[in-house]
């Protein structure tokens, strides 16, 4: 029975800010005004995997694509890749290679928005810092030469798209199942060469400023969901990191390996989904370990901890220093994906100069054609945030009868619940509230990175918000700045 | 991040804005007297209808951009669906679901069709694309930066 003398009293942050897509953040409060408990809610939808049945296979890319402005390039890659199994054929071996680049673009892009743009506000202003000036214009003024090298490094991501498949954003004419529409160009090559070493210039000297701050943010490393996970990411043929190919490889809290070589197109087979009412994204979950017990992170980090090594030398350098940061070599706390993605960033720029010196990129060869042969297909690649899966089911004419999609951001729904609900106990006071407290709880959602309006297959915008209940789940105040 | 694709130009950009409220700007409430405010997206729950709203009312010059924002585009697709908001739901929560399948039921509901802007406010520019061209939403906030009606005829183009 409920009284009414007990206050129960939540925090709601709405929205969420400097991340992709829209969300809130309750937190819960005792009867002693203590952080009981919080939730992250994802609080957009859209619907892609019923509004695409009906249509033809090969508008899948297209469609699905629109899911984000931010990794529309996994979504074309997965989706190309379900349809190259519609059609039942292998692309040729340079369709693949600038597959692989323009998949190497897009990740040099998304990191560096996620370092620059969205996280450096509070590492290099603070997280206490003005709220009003805490973003990618505030930083332009007080530290420009940091700010630009950060705009620069994103374009030059930006560019290798663009260079590959005609525009930055959304370039679906491009990609096709079997292959690709055109090939590449020699200009490209040499101006993308041209540019390479900045990018890579730019990119370890932010890695090594990264390291020189971490004795700044010890608590929190120590704060910011730190907490033993499984993983789950692609690995090559012999265990290193892989994001365009590849089987899936789950590994313990003590890097133990729990399955490998799993076959990613049989995913349903080891993730299950759960659903929650009080958000539109849902829970995946490892099955032999149930829900919610299964809980698995993917993205960066993760990436890291489950390959052997990344295979370029200046990342697996850098890899060796990352791993020092962990018992047997697994990191565990979240606010290291920020290193992570900087190391990732390192192993895609050393491949995309790889993939731009071999003279087989420039090959016409780039379709193979085909029809439909196949009723299923499944797509897997690894996006910026994590595993990537496409699954569609088609009738003989190629028409859509069924489609799921398991987003990289989703894997880690549980494992977004527990951070916020770890930072929220350490920093939120909700007798003495401050902007900065609050801002901590979202400075863990930015370290994951989550690109929501993909999560919920949704085209969307980017909010998050911290609200306060009592007890009876009053809404009591709302947190907002 | 079409908005971000101006690259360099965004240095430039910094000078001469103040960039009040966005997703990339921690301010959580809408605030008054803005001069122009660009809305992305197509309107598709309760919360953004009540956004937009807020958003229009507190503008004196709101830019639809982007395709979705100007026609619906992808978002809209469910509309074709026969009660298309159930429909979408109950694929997505329920029949791919094996644990708790459940339609969530704590979170903005979704409106029965989803609607371009310019059906729920006066929009007073459109800059259609997918994405919306950078070069494009540059000239546009320049010239009204500079007092002018951007002039939008052989500029612009969907998709």
């Amino acid at each position: 029975m409920v009284k009414e003398t007990v206050d129960k009293k939540k925090i709601v942050i709405s929205p969420i800010t400097r991340i992709e897509g829209h969300a809130k953040v309750t937190i819960f409060l005792d009867e002693d005004d203590a952080v009981k408990d919080a939730r992250f809610h994802v609080v957009d939808f859209r619907g892609f995997e019923k509004f695409a049945q009906g249509r033809p296979f090969y508008e899948m890319p297209s469609i699905t694509s629109r899911s984000c402005g931010i990794c529309p390039v996994s979504h074309l890659l997965a989706s190309a890749k379900a349809c190259d199994a519609i059609v039942g054929v292998t692309p040729p071996a340079t369709a693949i290679m600038l597959r692989r680049l323009m998949h190497m673009g897009q990740m040099i892009q998304s990191h560096a928005l996620n370092f620059f743009h969205l996280c450096a506000p509070d590492l290099l202003l603070g997280l206490d810092s003005d709220p009003a000036d805490r973003n990618i214009f505030g930083l332009i003024e007080k530290k420009p030469d940091l700010a630009i090298q950060g705009v620069r490094l994103r374009k030059f991501g930006q560019e290798i798209i663009e260079r590959v498949a005609g525009k930055r954003i959304h370039s679906s004419d491009w990609i096709i199942p079997g292959g690709a529409k055109w090939p590449f160009k020699k200009e490209h090559t040499d101006y993308l060469l041209a540019n390479l070493p900045e990018a890579l210039d730019i990119t370890l000297k932010t890695i090594s400023m990264f390291k020189g701050m971490l004795s700044d943010f010890e608590e929190e490393v120590e704060n910011f969901g730190n907490f033993p996970s499984l993983y789950m990411g692609l690995v090559t043929e012999d265990g290193g990191l892989e994001l365009y190919d590849g089987n899936l490889r789950v590994v313990d809290q003590d890097g133990k390996i729990c399955a490998d070589q799993l076959d990613p197109c049989k995913y349903y087979e080891f993730i299950g989904e759960a659903v929650e009412p009080w958000t539109y994204m849902k829970f995946p979950y490892y099955k032999p370990y149930g829900y919610p017990l299964g809980n698995y992170r993917v993205g960066p980090l993760a990436r890291l901890n489950v390959a052997a090594h990344c295979g370029t030398p200046l990342a697996d350098e850098e890899l060796k220093e990352f791993r020092k940061l962990g018992k047997n070599g697994v990191v565990q706390s979240t606010f290291h994906y920020h290193y992570a993605r900087l190391i990732e960033t390192l192993f895609c720029i050393e491949t995309a100069r790889d993939l731009l010196q071999d003279p087989l990129l420039l090959s016409e060869w780039v379709t193979s054609k085909g029809a439909v042969n196949t009723f299923e297909g499944v797509g897997v690649a690894e996006a910026p945030r994590g595993t990537l899966i496409h699954h569609y089911n088609v009738d003989p004419q190629g028409m859509i009868t069924w489609v799921n999609m398991t987003i990289a951001t989703e894997h880690n729904n549980l494992a977004y619940n527990k951070a916020v609900t770890q930072v929220a106990k350490k920093y939120v006071k909700a007798r003495k509230l401050q902007e900065g407290m609050l801002n901590r709880v979202e400075a863990v959602i930015r370290a994951f990175d989550p690109c929501l309006s993909c999560a919920t297959h949704a085209v969307g915008s980017m909010p998050l918000r911290v609200e306060l209940f009592d007890s009876e789940g009053r809404l009591v105040d709302r947190a907002i700045r | 991040m079409s908005f971000l694709d101006q690259d360099e130009l965004l240095v430039d950009l910094a000078r001469k804005i103040k960039l009040v409220y966005s997703p990339i700007v921690d301010t959580k409430i809408f605030p008054e007297n803005v001069a122009v405010t660009l809305i992305e997206g197509a309107v598709a729950n309760e919360e953004q209808l009540a956004m937009l709203k807020e958003a229009r009312e507190k503008t004196k010059i709101l830019v639809s951009l982007g395709d979705c924002a100007v026609t619906g585009n992808v978002t809209a697709l469910r509309n074709t669906l026969k009660d298309s908001a159930q429909a979408v739901l109950e694929m997505a929560y329920i029949d791919t679901t094996e644990v708790n399948p459940q339609i969530p039921t704590e979170v903005p509901p979704l409106l029965k069709k989803v609607l371009p802007l310019h059906e729920v406010v006066k929009v007073d520019y459109f800059i259609p694309g997918c994405p919306p061209p950078a070069g494009l939403i540059n000239y546009v906030l320049t010239e009204l930066l500079a007092g002018r009606t951007p002039n939008m005829e052989g500029r612009s183009k969907y998709g």
